[in-house]
């Protein structure tokens, strides 16, 4: 696990934004295994989990019809029974058919860190997953992340608040421009 | 074949090439333009059907010409641009673009005064007028797009995509104009019914053409480095390059 | 493939979950008609004269309205990140949307088109031309406004901005549009018209979703 440090506006964001694919970077190259990204796009992507300040589903639609299309999207087998119980875990019972605009903020952010608990990939890249999490929600996502990674994944990650000492961390310090 | 374009991607070869094109195109294009168009006002022969008031071809017909192949140029740059990811491609776009839309207004202005003598009235629904008026809001446009994005990486790279929608569109606005012209035609002169222009009135529209076209270049010099300048005040060349001139 | 109808799935669901917003530049493009008699006479003869293009542009103008929504609410939300980041293909992934919008948005206004040529006093073969052009033209418009509306998503002002980049490109779409109407009213055959917007519009989804595929991934930069 990587954690990109520094303080605000050093360019944590706009480094895990080009790490994702997302931006493209004013010089240099992204290279996932032996291939640079932009050669491989679609191998690249679906390794590949972004979540970011922005929850990335529409407020007007269920969680589970979110969490439905964007496995659709992924190209994911779709099981609602497997969604409703990774809600479930995440204290969302009942939750499912709610719109995601009535939910809280913490409640918004664990249906978008359900995908972790979803889909299989290699390489998890996540900005700020910790925000609006109460604790027990950031306890769930440390064990979910702490199991990643005996597994072999690797998490890029940007972080205010301390992950739990039982990951291993490496960090990177960004300095202010 | 395209290594020579390479180095130009970086800003600063670009902003030296500028500085030493610079002056080898505007001294040459003053000339020119001041010969072309003292001989075309002053010494060319009288039309005999318009008078002397076709005269002001020496302004409007380079005007016209080099609007439409400035934003041919925005075009092409954009494809470089998009296709070599060159960021300076980008900037010189935007150094083209307020270039091209004054041709276009010179080119709109002078055909609206010629259009009084021959028409009797500033403005008619002329083919070519109408062509111009649609690219001149097609340059707006374009300006208005890159003043709109605070990212100027982002900007360059919409008014790419941009120019070149706009470029695929544009024979087919002109064709359109034309068609719709002659549908509509009342009784208006097409203003260049005499295909043979004699040749001593001809030489002096070339060198005005050619002038104009020079004068774009030096002006899109001059701005290309102005852009480049603002957008990497912060880099070290930059900063070394204005204390030198400061000390100077 | 399957991804391409879940996207439509899901499009499709979001068009009715918002309150059928989808209806407003339709009726927005029924007042812009109706302001016109009131504002030239009621005079039958005028109207047919010049209803042809105040029914085209009132469309254009709405579909203005209406195009700038097509990305706004999933780029604020971040869905469009997401789908920039799905494996599949984004050109097909932004034809979905496209066409998902052209259904809500233009497809009821082709529906409306009788009662507007019925407000301008259009003869039958004139409503005919006029429904033809509609229906070839405004997909056309979607396509090429998709361009302009991704480059602009990110952008806070969206509105005038868009009509800028937008309108002059549009003007041969309204020209050919027009005068098929024009000739229909004087019992010219009017195919030809037709086939120039055909062919653009073939044009246009040949190289389109290449274009708004690009573009989405420049609002994300």
């Amino acid at each position: 696990m990587l954690v990109i440090a520094g303080p605000n506006g050093a360019g944590k964001t706009s480094l895990l934004r080009i790490l994702a694919g997302l931006s493209s970077p004013e010089a240099g190259e992204i290279h996932w295994g032996t291939k640079a990204i932009d050669d491989d796009e679609s191998d690249y992507k679906s390794a590949l989990i972004y979540i970011g300040h922005k929850l990335g589903f529409s407020i007007n639609l269920t969680a589970l019809e979110n969490l439905r299309f964007w496995m659709q999207q992924r190209e994911q087998p779709v099981n609602d029974d497997v969604i409703i119980d990774v809600l479930d875990d995440l204290a969302l019972v009942g939750m499912e058919d709610v719109l995601v605009r009535q939910m809280s903020a913490g409640q918004q952010r664990r249906v978008a860190l359900a995908r972790l608990w979803l889909t299989p990939a290699k390489i998890w890249i996540l900005d700020e997953p910790l925000t609006a999490l109460d604790k027990f929600g950031i306890k769930l996502l440390q064990a979910r992340m702490l199991a990643h990674i005996k597994r072999g994944g690797m998490i890029i990650s940007t972080s205010h608040q301390q992950f739990a000492e039982d990951i291993p961390v490496r960090v990177l310090e960004l300095e202010p421009s | 074949m395209w290594k020579w374009l390479h180095p130009y991607a970086k800003t600063e070869e670009t902003y030296a090439l500028c500085g030493r094109l610079y002056p080898w195109l505007l001294w040459p294009a003053i000339v020119l333009s001041v010969v072309g168009t003292l001989w075309g006002l002053a010494f060319a022969p009288t039309d005999y059907q318009q008078g002397d008031s076709f005269r002001i071809i020496y302004i409007h017909v380079p005007g016209a010409m080099l609007s439409m192949g400035v934003y041919a140029g925005m075009a092409i740059l954009g494809f470089i641009g998009l296709v070599w990811q060159i960021r300076t491609c980008y900037m010189a776009i935007a150094a083209l673009a307020p270039v091209g839309a004054v041709m276009t207004f010179i080119a709109l202005f002078t055909g609206a005064v010629w259009g009084k003598p021959m028409w009797g009235t500033w403005w008619v629904w002329d083919a070519r007028l109408t062509s111009e008026l649609i690219l001149l809001f097609l340059y707006l446009g374009v300006i208005a797009l890159y003043g709109a994005f605070d990212d100027k990486i982002q900007a360059g790279k919409a008014v790419a995509v941009m120019s070149l929608v706009g470029v695929i569109n544009l024979p087919i606005i002109h064709y359109s104009v034309y068609w719709w012209n002659t549908l509509h035609q009342g009784a208006t002169i097409s203003k260049f019914d005499n295909p043979s222009i004699s040749s001593d009135m001809l030489w002096p529209l070339l060198l005005n053409i050619l002038g104009f076209g020079l004068l774009i270049g030096a002006l899109a010099c001059r701005r290309l480095q102005n852009e480049i300048l603002t957008r990497e005040m912060r880099r070290p060349w930059v900063q070394t390059l204005l204390l030198g001139e400061g000390a100077k | 493939m399957s991804v391409f109808w879940s996207v439509f799935k899901r499009d499709w669901l979001l068009a009715f979950r918002q309150n059928a917003e989808f209806l407003q530049p339709v009726l927005f493009c029924l007042l812009v008609v109706t302001m016109f008699p009131l504002g030239i006479g009621p005079s039958p003869q005028t109207l047919q004269k010049v209803g042809p293009g105040i029914i085209w542009v009132a469309a254009l103008l709405s579909s203005l309205l209406a195009l700038e929504k097509l990305f706004k609410q999933d780029f604020l939300d971040g869905s469009l990140e997401q789908l920039v980041l799905t494996p599949a293909s984004l050109p097909m992934l932004a034809i979905a949307k496209v066409l998902v919008h052209w259904l809500v948005s233009s497809l009821p206004l082709l529906l409306l088109s009788p009662l507007l040529a019925l407000f301008l006093n259009l003869t039958w073969d004139m409503y005919w031309a006029l429904l033809l052009t509609l229906l070839i033209g405004t997909p056309l418009m979607s396509l090429i406004g998709a361009i302009a509306v991704a480059l602009t998503a990110g952008l806070n002002k969206g509105g005038t901005l868009l009509g800028l980049l937008l309108l002059p490109v549009y003007i041969p779409l309204l020209i050919f549009a027009t005068s098929a109407v024009e000739s229909a009213s004087l019992n010219i055959p009017f195919v030809g018209q037709l086939a120039i917007i055909g062919a653009m519009l073939l044009f246009a989804i040949a190289l389109t979703p290449f274009a708004v595929a690009y573009a989405i991934k420049v609002s994300q930069n």
